[in-house]
């Protein structure tokens, strides 16, 4: 007896649990790995899966076994010239032949690789990323925002307009009604219909003929009744379909990318920028449903370009940073109402400004921009001294200690620190 | 015999065709008297055989990362390339349930079925190993009840006590299993006389006469028996009964781990000779299958470069090789033992006067159902077969600066190659023998263990790591001693680590 079954349909993922608490159990070396290898990668690489290597010793389960040592006698196939009494030097360990001779068991020892390696997606990738991080503020503009509103199904009720009516539902309590109300009347008629029979089994005479077209015109007649007394739908019956609208946070965000493209800004610390800015997408991408992305740059004027132009297209020339806060600024106000966006800006630079305008910056700052948006954040790029810009908005980090942060970025190996440091979970502080 | 028309002609397979292989496989293997249990079989793709290979074959199992971690393992080397599934995964159970691979082609799907689900089923039915430790027709629902208790256990007690305590009985897993023996099965006879014994010790006990007699003090050297009384080598078993702090729950996850190990127990024991079985007979079998017309030539090209493949040895010298390949040895003794019965040698008759010239197929028969892989070899090994595999043995011992070749092939080697191969798989010799061998019930409750030292071989380094999880389970302090046959202690573990003794 053999029976032949196609399992292929049935569900692959039988081990995701198991994944998912190996994952777990080894999660700092993991996520070692995964910031070890954020420095390695290119940037258009960040939002991928990757490969994760971690100690496989750590990963190993003891057991008792032998060790090496001792004298033991193998069995191996294939002599060519050795005859009994050959004495020879041990090979070295690893060796084609001798390998395993320490070993309890020649099988399992596997390849006598050192390291454990495997995939992890994009999605549990980011997740090792972003650990610990939290987007500052994200709770009060959800509180604040509540002008958008999500409609639910949320069960069935009795009244409502017929365009919701539900068919199955509505029969299928005009069915139990019947059923519930049918009761009493369906006895009299069992009890008819049995002596129907009863008298349908003799043999015919005419007595016995004409109770039975009596009988046959009461079963008739009660059947009739029967009808009419229990409707086949009543509005009793109907159901309809029940909606409820509730009020949903904003989860719309954009991000402003604020950089200087002046001369003095080189290929490489545009890279380290871009980095960063990517970061920040991905990490602010994670929150929100929808996250539009506006890149402003910068040097005497300030423009709003694509994405290409941002990182790549070259530009010369002095540096004026209050242009590009006062185009945030009105980019802002004119296309990112305040109760549907969640506005985060983040602006990236080597520290370069002309002496005066980093007033005016502070002042849009203060003024124009910080009340209106969630967070801004400022990277600058530089390995030698602060400027007047960094000393200028030093003043402003300490008015506003919570909307505002800016770190100091000199190398790539610099970039993931500084993120983190950035967007740290502040939970524990807040009141 | 007049020939019947080939099942089939092309590499792609249908239900409907391996339904038709089957039934012929099936209606061979009877002719080969192949005493199976239904068949079961199961096409699978090859995400659910990763599945399968990640819980240790198994078509259902509790949660552990471990399994997670084997999963990554394989899915990684396979999507690399690095390494192939195997055709097919075969459980011992009743019905017996074989995996097939979707991507296997007709003629791999009926090699696999001869192989499994004729093969491994008969040895499995029929070995006395699997008889006596395994009930296959109660394993799948076991592995229902130990997946739900532990998921169970994870909800009440925390996901992450169930794993600690998986974590430790795992480690010990090789030492939870009963070795010789298994407490039969009584008969309501027996069971009624067991009643009566019982019955009769409480009475005694209520013997007035027996409660007045008077019991005399035990003496110094007589409190000074060890508990327990001989040496215990299941160390799961002894710790579920005895060890003091354990929840109730607890005691029944190492049960459950306990028997799973139990249940594992003859396969780790007879590899070469499952193998072996079953090599051997999809290689009859389908060779029946040709004598018969059943299947083209090109079929049978096809399959004898699969079979060779399989049943290759690389020599010790070779880049790929990695021990001695059970197939090859299995499948050969196999071949050997149906040679010998049928055209004995005068070489033969001497070393195997009982079966030389006897019925192959009784032979083969008795010999898969009564033994495990180091009798079998150290019963079976032909001469012949040891000089065509080019067998010898090489001492290693660590006193010495070089490695000796103790024996070859040839009339003066052929005993003890044989007799060392059969060594290699005797789980006895291949595991540290440890056992349980006193417990200070008096005293702080510490637990004594004893490795028994074999040809001077010493624990590796994981000794402390499993200590460590041993003292998870026993709650007390934990000593292992290695022991030489005279008795004389040459090294000592202890975990926590021994403090210095006050004197």
């Amino acid at each position: 007896m053999s029976f032949i079954i196609d399992r292929r349909l049935n569900s692959k993922k039988k081990s995701t649990v198991n994944r998912q608490r190996f994952l777990k159990r080894y999660r700092k070396q993991i996520k070692r790995a995964v910031e070890e290898s954020l420095k390695k990668r290119s940037i258009e690489d960040v939002d991928r899966g990757s490969d994760i290597t971690i100690d496989r010793d750590a990963t190993t389960e003891p057991y008792f076994q032998h060790g090496r040592g001792g004298s033991q006698t193998r069995v191996f196939p294939g002599n060519k010239e050795f005859i009994t009494g050959d004495e020879f030097q041990r090979p070295e360990q690893g060796g084609a032949g001798g390998s395993g001779s320490g070993e309890g068991s020649a099988s399992n020892s596997g390849v006598g690789e050192d390291e454990f390696t495997f995939h992890i997606s994009q999605e549990e990738f980011l997740d090792f990323m972003f650990e610990g991080l939290e987007l500052p503020y994200l709770v009060k503009k959800q509180l604040k925002s509540t002008t958008n509103f999500e409609t639910h199904h949320a069960g069935f009720t009795s009244h409502s307009s017929p365009e919701k009516l539900h068919l199955i539902r509505s029969l299928r309590a005009a069915y139990a009604r019947r059923i519930a109300l049918s009761g009493p009347g369906n006895k009299e008629l069992t009890e008819l219909k049995k002596s129907l029979w009863a008298l349908e089994d003799l043999p015919v005479n005419e007595n016995n003929s004409l109770q039975i077209i009596e009988l046959k015109k009461k079963i008739q007649k009660l059947k009739q009744t029967n009808k009419k007394r229990i409707p086949f739908l009543d509005t009793f019956d109907l159901r309809y379909r029940n909606y409820v609208r509730t009020p949903m946070p904003s989860s719309k965000a954009v991000i402003v990318c604020v950089m200087d493209v002046s001369g003095s800004m080189t290929q490489t610390i545009k890279e380290l920028a871009k980095r960063f800015f990517i970061l920040l997408y991905l990490f602010i991408r994670r929150n929100y449903q929808k996250t539009e992305v506006v890149f402003i740059r910068h040097h005497t004027r300030a423009t709003e370009v694509d994405e290409q132009e941002f990182f790549y297209s070259r530009e010369t020339g002095g540096t004026i940073v209050s242009s590009a806060l006062e185009l945030t600024a009105d980019i802002i106000e004119q296309r990112y109402p305040q109760d549907q966006y969640n506005v985060y800006v983040a602006q990236a630079s080597d520290g370069d400004n002309w002496d005066n305008d980093s007033e005016i910056c502070c002042k849009l700052l203060q003024q124009r921009i910080l009340p209106i948006i969630q967070y801004f954040a400022y990277v600058e790029i530089t390995s030698g001294m602060h400027q007047n810009l960094w000393n200028e908005y030093k003043k402003i980090q300490e008015q506003f200690a919570n909307e505002f942060a800016m770190q100091n970025v000199r190398g790539s190996g610099d970039i993931y620190p500084v993120f983190r440091e950035l967007f740290a979970s502040k939970t524990e502080l807040k009141p | 015999m007049n020939k019947k028309s080939p099942i089939s002609t092309d590499a792609e397979w249908t239900f409907e065709l391996i339904e038709r292989y089957e039934l012929e496989i099936g209606r061979i293997a009877a002719n080969f008297k192949l005493d199976t249990y239904p068949n079961q079989i199961e096409i699978i793709n090859s995400e659910q055989m990763m599945d399968a290979y990640a819980s240790v074959g198994m078509p259902l199992h509790y949660n552990h990362w471990s399994y997670g971690k084997r999963f990554l393992d394989t899915s990684q080397n396979y999507q690399r390339g690095r390494m192939g599934l195997a055709y097919e995964i075969v459980i011992n159970s009743d019905p017996c349930i074989a995996y097939l691979m979707e991507e296997n082609t007709m003629m791999m799907q009926a090699l696999v079925i001869a192989h499994a689900c004729y093969g491994h089923n008969s040895f499995f039915k029929g070995n006395y190993l699997f008889r006596t430790w395994t009930d296959a027709s109660a394993i799948i629902d076991y592995l229902v009840f130990a997946k739900n208790y532990i998921a169970k256990c994870e909800e009440r007690h925390g996901i992450d006590a169930v794993e600690a305590m998986l974590d430790s009985c795992h480690s010990l897993m090789n030492f939870g299993v009963n070795r010789y023996i298994r407490p039969p099965v009584l008969t309501p006879d027996q069971e009624s006389k067991k009643v009566a014994e019982r019955e009769e010790y409480i009475q005694r006990h209520i013997n007035t006469l027996w409660t007045t007699v008077t019991v005399k003090e035990p003496t110094d050297t007589e409190k000074q028996i060890n508990f327990p009384q001989d040496p215990e080598e299941n160390l799961l078993y002894f710790i579920e009964k005895n060890a003091p702090l354990l929840e109730p729950w607890q005691r029944e996850i190492i049960r459950i781990v306990r028997k799973m190990a139990q249940y594992f127990y003859p396969q780790k024991q007879t590899q070469v000779m499952n193998e072996g079985w079953a090599c051997f007979w999809h290689y009859t079998l389908l060779h029946q299958m040709y004598e018969e017309g059943l299947v083209t030539e090109g079929f049978m090209m096809e399959f004898l470069q699969s079979h060779t493949s399989v049943i290759y040895q690389p020599p010790f010298d070779s880049p790929y090789f990695s021990g001695i390949n059970p197939y090859t040895l299995g499948f050969n003794m196999m071949i050997d033992i149906k040679r010998i019965c049928q055209e004995p040698t005068a070489e033969d008759r001497v070393w195997f006067p009982d079966i030389a010239g006897s019925p192959w197929l009784d032979t083969v028969h008795y010999v898969m159902k009564n033994f495990k892989d180091e009798s079998f070899i150290r019963q079976y090994l032909s001469p012949r077969l040891m000089r065509e595999l080019k067998l010898f043995s090489i001492l290693d011992n660590s006193d010495k600066p070089t490695l000796k070749v103790s024996a070859i092939h040839n009339e003066t080697g052929y005993k003890q190659v044989r007799n060392d191969l059969a060594n290699q798989y005797d789980l006895g010799y291949l595991e540290p023998n440890i056992q349980i061998y006193n417990v200070e019930v008096r005293g702080d409750r510490s637990l004594t263990l004893r490795h028994y030292v074999h040809q001077q071989r010493p624990l590796g380094e994981s000794v402390s790591a499993v200590l460590r999880h041993l003292h998870q389970l026993w709650g007390f302090d934990i000593h292992l001693e290695s022991v030489t046959a005279k008795g004389e202690i040459l090294n000592t573990y202890h975990f926590p680590e021994v403090r210095p003794k006050s004197l």
